[in-house]
């Protein structure tokens, strides 16, 4: 009963594990979708990122949180080129859709 | 008590909200999801005493890329209704590899941490600690030359995302200044040996 009342590390844990396997399942279901795909991908940071912090909090180090924050960073360059490359794919072939992107078959 | 609380209403919020975006039949609602996602996700850091984070998730990832993600989905003028054709049929292998991943991943974890003697939460920090003030120090002391990394990772993002999707207009006049420095004097000045005429008397 005590474990229900105080959120101990599991549960911060079990919640990013939760997170991480909708975003699978969001890469799985949205596979023609290049965008929903490039969010999915923002959302599994998200369930890594509450992983650092946990373990940041609960065996009292900061590095994780550093950690955190150099995560931030990648994924904010990340998604800025993702985004840029979906733009020029649009531009380029009037769609986002991954089935019209294989032209690069022999 | 009033921890666990507040860990179980946002913990369902944020679970309910990433199903949102990975099923919303318009991807505008999917980002809208998702900036709640990491509003929520913010509140959640709030309870695990990373201030500093919770408030730089919000205002770099909501406030900057999530925007990035909102312009780039109005400014596309895509049928999204026939990327979603067969979206029924992919549910049975999604579920399948989804809901396993998350059971394995929380049994290693359950399995590692419960009882844990370290998973009970620290007592409470002294007063004046600061966790904005402890990351500053870590980060400039510690792993300074990480961050420079970081801050060139960002440059070279900058850089590469210009010049992806930077278009040269046809229509604009450019001076071209190689062809500007190596002209000649032949090329713009002429000079024509005309006789003088006399005038008639």
């Amino acid at each position: 009963m005590s474990l229900l009342l105080q959120p101990t590390l599991s549960h911060y844990l079990i919640l990013g594990a939760i997170l991480f396997a909708i975003s699978v399942i969001g890469i799985f279901l949205n596979r023609r979708n290049v965008l929903i795909m490039l969010m999915a991908i923002e959302l599994m940071l998200l369930a890594v990122n509450l992983n650092f912090i946990a373990f940041s909090r609960f065996l009292g180090d900061n590095a994780g949180q550093v950690f955190v924050f150099f995560i931030l960073t990648v994924a904010a360059a990340e998604s800025a080129i993702g985004l840029a490359i979906l733009v020029l794919l649009f531009r380029n072939i009037g769609s986002i859709d991954i089935e019209e992107m294989g032209r690069l078959k022999g | 008590m009033y921890e666990a609380a507040v860990f179980y209403a946002f913990g369902a919020v944020l679970v309910l909200s990433g199903l949102a975006v990975i099923t919303a039949r318009n991807p505008v609602h999917g980002v809208l999801f998702l900036v709640l996602a990491f509003f929520t996700a913010a509140a959640i850091w709030l309870l695990l005493r990373a201030e500093f984070l919770a408030i730089a998730l919000v205002v770099v990832y909501v406030g900057a890329v999530m925007v990035l993600f909102l312009f780039v989905v109005m400014m596309l003028d895509v049928n999204f209704d026939k990327m979603r054709e067969r979206f029924k049929s992919y549910i049975p292998v999604a579920a399948t590899v989804g809901i396993l991943v998350g059971v394995e991943m929380a049994l290693v974890l359950v399995g590692g941490y419960l009882g844990g003697e370290r998973t009970v939460a620290p007592p409470a920090a002294a007063a004046g600690y600061s966790n904005t003030k402890a990351l500053g120090l870590q980060i400039y002391t510690d792993y300074a030359y990480p961050f420079e990394i970081a801050a060139m990772i960002l440059l070279v993002a900058i850089i590469a995302a210009i010049a992806l999707t930077h278009r040269r207009r046809r229509e604009t006049k450019y001076q071209n200044p190689v062809e500007q420095v190596r002209v000649h004097r032949n090329d713009r000045l002429r000079v024509l040996n005309i006789p003088a005429e006399k005038r008639e008397p």
